[in-house]
């Protein structure tokens, strides 16, 4: 009966996600607690949870508390919200290679940030400010050169791209304009790192990511349908210029805030969706694989990037190095295979 | 024909930014039957598709569903009554047939998007009706042109709607697909009285499966009504500028149009 | 062009021919617009300086403030110009292999494929002459183009302008992600490496010009003898053949001609975007589309733009500088963003 061949094709598929997503969670579990226990000195769980508790062991305390945690549980966030971007804009625009990084939103918050911290010399909480501002100035402006009779990805992705390297022409100047030692701080930052991770700035990430996280998860039917096509998702009664508008604008402010937090860590609002989608086969909701996804590189790639080398390198570096000839790979694939263009 | 046309256009004035491209067209897609609408190209036959199926607001003028303004409807409500077959769907990529056809299923399903009997009960009679039942678990993107068509067309099934509208169904196929494909709507036609209503570029198929031929020319209705009455030389020479004779095909008895040009007439 | 007549009614070009005056006019002109602005190059700046302090530079005499300004001055517009020229010739060729309204070296990632090699030169074999950049850019600049456009024009439609944009502006990713993962532990060449990257013609000198003008000489040359074969591959791979063209050749000339170009360019200014794009374009409406007129002219406006532009870096914050990989950026974006615009969503 064909009812049952459906029924169980999707029982097998369903189970497959749910194994999936479960080992992400736990991977990223562990390689939290990893990071919470590893480094100049060693700590056991017991006393890790002891401090997450709140109790006070000596030494730990500090280290664990005020050093590590807010370092883990912000690469956790910035990874989440980099991955939920990421796919959101790569479904929006129905294209893999079509992620922020590419088409000058991080640009545009970076180039704020930059402008706001180095020219000005302002603090983290107003850089944050900056940073969001103009991630949502530059979007709004891509959105609308793109709009000419009708929604373009095409066009968007195009001009995305031309603004990108005037945007980072004018992160090259201010740059350029800096003082020595400035240079140093500004371009670790941009390549993403999480140096100086405080709840200060773990905080308004948490917010953001706890908020807007499941308003995407809300409208995640819709994904689906928007991903047929603008025409089949409007047949199927999705209202289409409002479902992409709140999607865009939820994946800029998490974007934003997150490189606001960390910089722009290379590639993993890139990677995090195609890398979710070829773990957990397609077909469903890719949101919380890709958040997963994301925490993860970003929690993996600071533990290498801390450890497995003689120098420390700021985990943008290690998932640039590892973004570069993946985003190759998918390049040939997807053009290889027809690609959703 | 019939006196209740769910779907109709009155007065339509549709246009591209300041392009005007169909001017003051009435039009009615008379229930349970199989209408085409054909015309040169860019004659704005795609575009009066696209309005019947709400996907353009139009500049004056009024599409009504059952009645009512189609614009003022809950996308949803017009989701459940019309389906659409777009000119170029696009599958996410791997994505299996089952799911695929599931999707159609987005208007009836809830917040979440888990299955219910119902779904499930509606994508496998839209995989019968359609003959796919064995592809059920096979990757879309390694069906053939053919094959592909035919999940499209069990999505829109699935959405279980009582009116279908195709935008150029055939255009990518080659000749045993067309006839496939348009046999399959056939069927859907007879069995379960869907009205459909679909855009064509080949004349010939249109005249032989469509019950209501509407010809259009230059963003207005040129002829409408039955194959017999709009496909004829004169017609053909003012919606197409070709020469032709027109003969009853031998194998349906439709009108044929064969086409006289400079070296064959 | 053929004149051949299809069913009675003329073809093509034959229609549309601009006549050999009005071209050699625009072409006198933009040699006298050269001309000024190599003059007004040598005036504006940090400090102003008068006729007399130029002529008398000039002529050798550099006893002012003012007129040694003017012999720094005039390598750095030599320079300029020849980097203008380089870059707009190495855009129009591309444009032209490719078939590709948005064709630039920076955009098709060539630029940045240029660095990655100079970084990796640098850090891991310690190069440090101007000879070696210039060919190590050049290696990066032909492996980049090859790649790109290898993965650009994989599967369905071939090289597209989106794909091979965004197989461009994907790999210009990589690569800058990897020069910035060389780069970040090594403080020592950081520096010198920023500075470069910016793109700038400031540190110009007479034994570095010596050094990269052949390169620049030979890639124009050939993109000069590629012109005709040029107009031939903008008709498709197919009807060109069918005229008698050696298409696989012809490409592999024209795109030689523009990696090197390119490669020596960047090697020299570091990379600088938009002026390939931009002024093939420009000079499209002004002169038609036949590439006998069409690169000498680019030549001549790249230079000016360029040239242009570093007027005003050197104008706009006096008495500090913008570079103009800077301005160029913020000139060419919008005329991007403008082309994009007008092109139907499916050339693109």
């Amino acid at each position: 009966m064909t009812v049952e061949i459906v029924i169980a094709g999707r029982r097998t598929r369903a189970r497959r996600r749910a194994i999936v997503v479960t080992a992400l969670a736990a991977g990223v579990l562990i390689a939290y607690a990893v990071t919470l226990m590893v480094g100049q000195t060693f700590y056991t769980p017991g006393e890790v949870v002891q401090v997450i508790l709140g109790q006070q062991v000596p030494g730990a305390s500090f280290t664990v508390g005020t050093l590590r945690l807010p370092r883990a549980t912000l690469a956790l966030l910035a990874g989440a919200a980099f991955g939920l971007a990421g796919v959101t804009f790569q479904t929006l625009l129905r294209n893999p290679l079509a992620s922020p990084d590419v088409i000058g939103i991080s640009a545009g918050a970076s180039a704020a940030a930059v402008f706001a911290g180095v020219t000005l010399g302002l603090g983290d909480q107003q850089v944050s400010i900056f940073a969001l501002v103009a991630a949502l100035v530059t979007a709004t402006a891509i959105y609308l050169l793109s709009h000419k009779a009708g929604f373009s990805g095409i066009r968007l992705i195009l001009i995305g791209i031309g603004v990108a390297a005037m945007l980072n022409s004018l992160i090259n100047y201010l740059l350029s304009k800096a003082a020595a030692w400035d240079l140093q701080v500004a371009m670790q930052w941009l390549t993403g790192s999480l140096n100086g991770a405080s709840w200060e700035r773990v905080l308004p990430l948490l917010i953001v990511v706890l908020v807007l996280g499941p308003v995407l998860m809300s409208v995640s039917r819709s994904f689906g349908a928007l991903h047929l096509g603008d025409d089949s998702a409007a047949a199927l009664g999705v209202r289409t210029d409002r479902t992409r508008l709140l999607m865009i604008l939820a994946a800029v402010a998490l974007l934003a805030f997150a490189t606001a937090a960390t910089g722009p860590i290379a590639f993993v609002a890139f990677m995090a969706g195609p890398i979710a989608a070829r773990l957990v086969g397609p077909g469903g909701s890719m949101l919380l694989p890709s958040a997963l996804v994301g925490a993860l590189l970003v929690l993996l790639a600071d533990l290498v990037g801390q450890f497995a080398f003689g120098t420390r390198y700021p985990v943008g570096v290690i998932t640039g190095v590892l973004g570069a000839p993946f985003l190759i790979y998918l390049l040939i694939r997807t053009n290889r295979a027809g690609g959703s263009l | 024909m019939t006196d209740d046309d769910r779907l109709s256009a009155q007065s339509l004035t549709l246009a591209y930014g300041d392009r005007e491209v169909v001017h003051d067209l009435d039009l009615s897609i008379p229930s349970g039957q199989i209408t085409a609408i054909v015309g040169a190209n860019g004659c704005g036959k795609s575009t009066v598709l696209r309005a019947l199926a709400r996907l353009l607001k139009p500049r004056s003028g009024t599409v009504l569903l059952d009645g009512d303004e189609i614009h003022r409807l809950p996308s949803r409500e017009v989701a459940r009554r019309l389906g659409l077959l777009p000119q170029s769907p696009t599958a996410p990529e791997g994505i299996v047939v089952a799911d695929l056809i599931g999707r159609g299923r987005h208007p009836h399903q809830r917040f979440l998007a888990r299955w219910s009997a119902a779904d499930y009960a509606a994508v496998a009679d839209a995989l019968d009706a359609t003959g796919i039942a064995d592809l059920a678990d096979r990757a879309v993107d390694e069906l053939s042109g053919g094959q592909r068509q035919r999940v499209w067309i069990a999505m829109a099934l699935a959405q279980q709607t009582d009116i279908l509208l195709l935008d150029e169904p055939t255009t990518f196929l080659d000749v045993t697909h067309q006839v496939e494909v348009l046999d399959l709507l056939t069927d859907l036609n007879r069995e379960r009285g869907t009205t459909i209503a679909m855009v064509l570029h080949d004349l010939n198929l249109a005249a032989r499966y469509a019950d209501r031929l509407v010809a259009v020319r230059a963003g207005r209705i040129h002829s409408v009504g039955a194959p017999d009455e709009v496909i004829t030389e004169q017609n053909v020479r003012e919606v197409f500028g070709l020469e032709s004779q027109v003969m009853p095909d031998p194998v349906s008895g439709k009108p044929l149009v064969l086409p006289r040009g400079r070296h064959h007439s | 062009m053929s004149t051949a007549t299809l069913g009675g009614r003329p073809t093509g070009a034959a229609a549309l021919r601009r006549p050999v005056g009005v071209r050699l006019a625009w072409l006198a002109g933009g040699v006298v617009l050269l001309v000024v602005l190599f003059a007004a190059s040598l005036a504006f700046g940090a400090r102003d300086v008068s006729l007399d302090e130029i002529l008398a530079a000039l002529s050798g005499r550099a006893n002012g403030v003012g007129e040694a300004a003017v012999t720094l001055r005039m390598p750095r517009t030599v320079l300029a110009m020849l980097v203008g020229a380089a870059l707009a010739l190495s855009g129009c060729a591309m444009q032209a292999v490719t078939r590709n309204p948005l064709a630039d070296p920076a955009i098709l990632g060539i630029t940045p494929g240029a660095s990655l090699a100079v970084v990796i030169g640098i850090a891991f074999f310690g190069l440090s002459s101007s000879y070696s950049y210039i060919g190590v850019a050049t290696l990066g600049a032909a492996v980049a183009s090859i790649f790109v456009y290898a993965v650009g024009s994989m599967g369905r439609g071939g090289a597209t302008p989106l794909k091979l944009a965004l197989a461009g502006a994907a790999s210009a990713a990589a690569f800058t992600s990897l020069v910035s993962a060389i780069l970040l532990p090594r403080v020592d060449i950081l520096e010198t490496f920023r500075f470069w990257q910016i793109g700038g013609v400031g540190g110009a000198s007479w034994d570095r010009i010596l050094v990269v003008a052949p390169f620049l000489g030979l890639g124009a040359l050939i993109c000069l003898a590629s012109a005709r074969g040029m107009n031939s591959l903008a008709l498709g791979d197919d009807m060109a053949a069918g005229l008698g063209v050696r298409v696989g050749r012809t490409r592999l000339l024209a795109a030689a001609g523009a990696v090197i170009l390119a490669g020596a360019a960047t090697a020299i200014a570091g990379p600088i975007g938009f002026v390939g794009l931009v002024v093939p374009h420009l000079c499209r409406l002004i002169v038609g589309t036949d590439h006998r007129w069409l690169i000498p002219f680019s030549a001549l406006a790249g230079a000016a733009l360029l040239t242009l532009a570093d007027i005003i870096g050197r104008v706009l914050t006096r008495p500090e500088e913008i570079e103009v990989g800077i301005v160029t950026a913020f000139i060419g974006a919008p005329v991007f963003i403008w082309l994009v615009r007008r092109q139907k969503v499916r050339e693109l």
